[in-house]
């Protein structure tokens, strides 16, 4: 649902760091925790910023999967839709260790 | 020379919602200039917000002074019903919006005698996925989840239950109705959040409010002091 300001967020800071050049492709990195919908944000994406030096760029998305850490038995793990215990010995001494990025990693420009 | 060069790959590594951040970062500004403490309420439709900023004003009566505002969709119905309890209240229409962001608050406070007051409730729009993506420069996230939604929350909107420092549980009254395994519930909380502040309240019976707010007028004064 939020996916237009999201966009909209994308766009100025690819052409803030692009100047006067072309942007040809938008590098994203999102985790599994950070809520987006991909193809909205390229469905806006295509709208507007038609006209601008972003025009037709491509926008690629590098998911990051969410990951959990046992600090019992030390498990790296991703965790499960109904629980985050450890699967490997049940602690529930567990953290969140990846899932939360949410930002432009570079544009390519020409 | 004449084929046309490859891309050059430009390093950004930026938040995505930084522009919101830098606004959230000056309402921030603007509320700590003040000696004012802002809060931010998140919860699902229906979980209790209005009651429990209600329920919340009560307890603090002759404590602390406080303001709202609110994010309701469409209608001002929550609006009417805090200025009815005699707080200063200001509605922010989201039109359709699915969360507040920091543009908006910033046009709200100046809406509010910030320099009157020590407390701003900021009750978010209904949703336990957007409003976790958009600081606002309060000084804490509150998320209220209730019984009857089910002890599953915290697995299915996990951004949600990570962004919050303070949790309430509203309607514990139903708890022997509901089937709801609070032991579960906590454990993904626990997981998300470690150590975050838990409060189970009532807003029915009135039970669970005072822990509540004697814990933030403890958080209000240890800010301005």
């Amino acid at each position: 649902m939020h996916e237009l300001s999201v966009t909209q967020s994308i766009l100025d800071i690819a052409l803030k760091h692009a100047g006067s050049r072309t942007v040809k492709q938008v590098n994203l990195v999102i985790g599994q925790f950070s809520s987006i919908v991909d193809d909205s944000v390229q469905f806006y994406w295509d709208i507007i910023a038609k006209g601008s030096l972003a025009e037709g760029a491509q926008l690629r998305f590098e998911r990051i999967l969410g990951e959990m850490t046992c600090s019992a038995c030390g498990q790296v793990f991703h965790p499960g839709k109904e629980t985050f215990a450890c699967p490997s010995c049940a602690s529930s001494a567990v953290r969140v260790s990846k899932g939360r990025e949410f930002y432009m990693d570079s544009i390519d420009v020409e | 020379m004449c084929s046309s060069a490859a891309p050059t790959r430009v390093q950004v590594v930026e938040r995505i919602l930084s522009a919101n951040d830098t606004i959230a970062a000056s309402n921030r500004h603007l509320l700590d200039h003040a000696g004012v403490y802002g809060i931010n309420i998140m919860a699902s439709p229906g979980a209790g917000k209005t009651s429990v900023i209600l329920k919340t004003l009560e307890a603090l009566q002759g404590r602390l002074r406080f303001g709202v505002i609110e994010g309701d969709l469409a209608s001002s119905i929550d609006t009417d019903k805090a200025r009815a309890a005699g707080l200063p209240a200001v509605q922010i229409n989201t039109g359709g919006e699915c969360h507040l962001d920091a543009v908006m608050l910033a046009n709200a406070l100046p809406s509010l005698p910030l320099h009157d007051l020590d407390l701003v409730l900021v009750e978010n729009v209904g949703n336990l996925v957007c409003p976790a993506n958009f600081q606002l420069g309060t000084h804490l996230n509150v998320l209220i989840a209730s019984i009857p939604e089910g002890d599953d929350k915290p697995y299915k909107y996990p951004g949600m239950y990570m962004g919050m420092q303070a949790l309430i549980i509203n309607k514990t009254d139903l708890l022997p109705y509901v089937p709801f395994m609070m032991d579960y519930f906590r454990q993904g909380v626990e997981i998300l959040n470690p150590g975050i502040a838990v409060f189970p309240v009532s807003c029915m019976t009135g039970e669970g409010m005072d822990a509540w707010a004697n814990w933030l007028v403890e958080k209000v004064r240890g800010n301005s002091g």
